[in-house]
């Protein structure tokens, strides 16, 4: 096995012939997913030869390659010594602003959610949209956002049963976390709101939004506003670098 | 240019190429033909560049009449196949004329079939890729399988028409190898006790009703968990053989998620993935493992094998046209 257990309680290992996985431990936590999205970085910017795709994920990053073209031994020397080089002091990091419409007919759990948790609606739309989160991963379905940073007093437990159908940008809590879903989809979080920034559109120039490593921050907007918004096809929300 | 009215759409048929890469850390699971093999050599049968878009059947084929201008078609896998109610061959091109009636009947063995055209259908790639992807609404004709009445445009064939292609053989059959699919244990085979892995890769499991083109469910033994079968959401790949609560494993395929939570003991080497691609449900498989390195061997092998005998069609060609 190619398999080794490091200090750093860093692991490679294979999976099969197409891909390596860098695993850099069992937890949901802010620093873990740094380094994998810095070494992401990393990896991508040394643009090794058979290297066909990099999925970070909350604690690991996958690394795909084409064995015609480069075998995983030769993989796994590029990547020690990838891995051996510090972490880049804080690169800049891609900060969104996206408005949500939260409660009613776009937000339809969120009066449960605030029953569930002895809270006043507006208080919980003020603790979701006082922090800036950061983009875990993307999973699930194309563009779908996992988010960490949510308030401990909003963490909420699945519901028993799923809904089969859950509009375009919902916003979502689930458990320690909560979600921007870019198109329709079955779900088991809470929806409290909902955004019109469209956050996957294939045929746009740039088809998706967010990243893993991005930051959102939640601006509350009226009904009124998110119609407006929802009728303009080309709206996007605004983001900025920050260092 | 020409078109395909689709008569029969059959059970699932859908229009896929090699997949979209590059777009798995966005979400977008690779989709593309669960046999490549098959697909590529149907390709090279009516002369189209390799990762044209083909129709891919599930265990039936369906009826299709030809528009105004006719096409040439080769179907792949092994499937019966009738030009107006007469059988002809499959790993052949044919010529099919206006308001011919192709019709694609059930799979012999295998659960998948290809049908190329000349020139390839016209539709437009999303995201590099005409793969459909129907959980995403992505790709193929409206991101759906084909529905009856639907009216299939054809893109312009290429200048030389084929009349005679055959395959040499149907040497390419990967339905037709009866053994383990092998395997390479990890990522996370440290959710299990040894003697678990062991059973993992001596008994023989069954391909579940519950499997599609987002994963294999196997029914049979049950694969215990030794510390809980939550992990923090990671990759899967293709080929990945994840065991949820149940124990019962699941192979992750061509249009699964892109991330999830369930441990993996060990993933299907590229080399088997067509043939795992035409398993239907209930059929038995088992797993054997191999080495990383002998692994990329036998992937860079059948790469080698595979266009060699893609020339020799080619070749084919330019001797008749």
């Amino acid at each position: 096995m190619n398999t080794e257990e490091q200090e750093t309680s860093l692991r490679i290992a294979p999976i099969a012939d197409h891909a390596l996985y860098i695993d850099f431990g069992e937890v949901i936590d802010a620093a873990v997913n740094q380094r994998v999205t810095a070494l992401a970085k990393r990896v991508a910017d040394a643009r090794i030869e058979g290297v066909t795709g990099l999925i970070p994920t909350y604690r690991a990053l996958t690394v795909a390659y084409d064995c015609t073209r480069i075998r995983q031994s030769r993989l796994i020397a590029h990547l020690e010594r990838l891995l051996a080089e510090p972490d880049e002091q804080a690169a800049p990091v891609r900060t969104w602003e996206v408005p949500v419409a939260y409660g009613g007919d776009h937000g339809i759990d969120l009066l449960w959610l605030s029953e569930h948790h002895q809270l006043d609606p507006q208080e919980v739309i003020r603790l979701h949209s006082a922090v800036s989160y950061r983009v875990y991963m993307i999973g699930f379905m194309p563009g779908f956002a996992y988010l960490g940073g949510l308030d401990q007093q909003l963490h909420t437990s699945r519901r028993e049963s799923p809904r089969l159908k859950t509009p375009a940008g919902s916003i979502s809590i689930g458990g320690m976390q909560t979600a921007v879903a870019s198109v329709e989809a079955p779900s088991g979080w809470h929806l409290i709101g909902q955004t019109p920034a469209r956050s996957f559109v294939p045929s746009r120039q740039e088809p998706f939004l967010f990243g893993a490593g991005d930051e959102i921050c939640f601006t509350p907007i009226s009904a009124e506003e998110f119609d407006e918004l929802w009728a303009q096809p080309d709206y996007l929300p605004q983001w900025t670098w920050r260092t | 240019m020409s078109s395909l009215h689709v008569v029969n759409p059959g059970l699932l048929t859908t229009l896929q190429d090699r997949g979209r890469t590059g777009y798995e850390d966005r979400g977008v699971p690779p989709s593309g033909a669960l046999d490549e093999l098959s697909f590529a050599i149907a390709n090279a049968l009516v002369g189209n560049p390799p990762g044209t878009g083909a129709l891919e059947f599930t265990l039936v084929g369906g009826q299709f009449r030809v528009g105004q201008g006719g096409c040439v078609i080769a179907v792949t896998g092994d499937m019966q196949v009738f030009i107006d109610d007469q059988p002809v061959t499959p790993y052949q091109c044919h010529v099919l004329r206006s308001d011919a009636v192709l019709k694609v009947g059930r799979a012999l063995s295998g659960a998948r079939g290809y049908l190329a055209v000349a020139g390839g259908f016209a539709a437009e790639p999303v995201l590099g890729s005409v793969s459909t992807l129907m959980r995403g609404a992505l790709g193929g004709f409206a991101g759906r399988a084909l529905a009856k009445g639907d009216e299939l445009p054809l893109a312009a064939p290429s200048q030389y028409l084929p009349t005679a292609a055959r395959a040499p053989g149907q040497r390419l059959l990967p339905q037709r190898e009866h053994q383990p699919l092998r395997v390479v244990l990890g990522p996370q085979q440290g959710h299990f006790a040894p003697v678990e892995i062991q059973r993992f890769l001596s008994e023989s499991f069954q391909v579940s009703g519950q499997s599609d083109r987002m994963g294999y469910r196997m029914t049979g033994p049950v694969i215990a968990h030794l510390k809980g079968f939550n992990i923090v959401s990671d990759a899967i790949s293709t080929g990945s053989v994840q065991i949820p609560g149940s124990g019962h494993p699941i192979i992750a395929m061509h249009d699964r998620q892109t991330t999830g939570g369930y441990p993996k003991i060990a993933t299907v080497i590229r080399a088997d993935l067509a043939r795992l691609g035409q398993l239907k449900p209930g059929d038995w498989l088992s797993f054997a493992e191999v080495s990383v390195e002998d692994a990329e061997d036998l992937w860079c092998e059948r790469q080698v094998l595979l266009n060699a005998y893609l020339d020799e069609l080619l070749m084919r060609y330019r001797r008749r046209s």
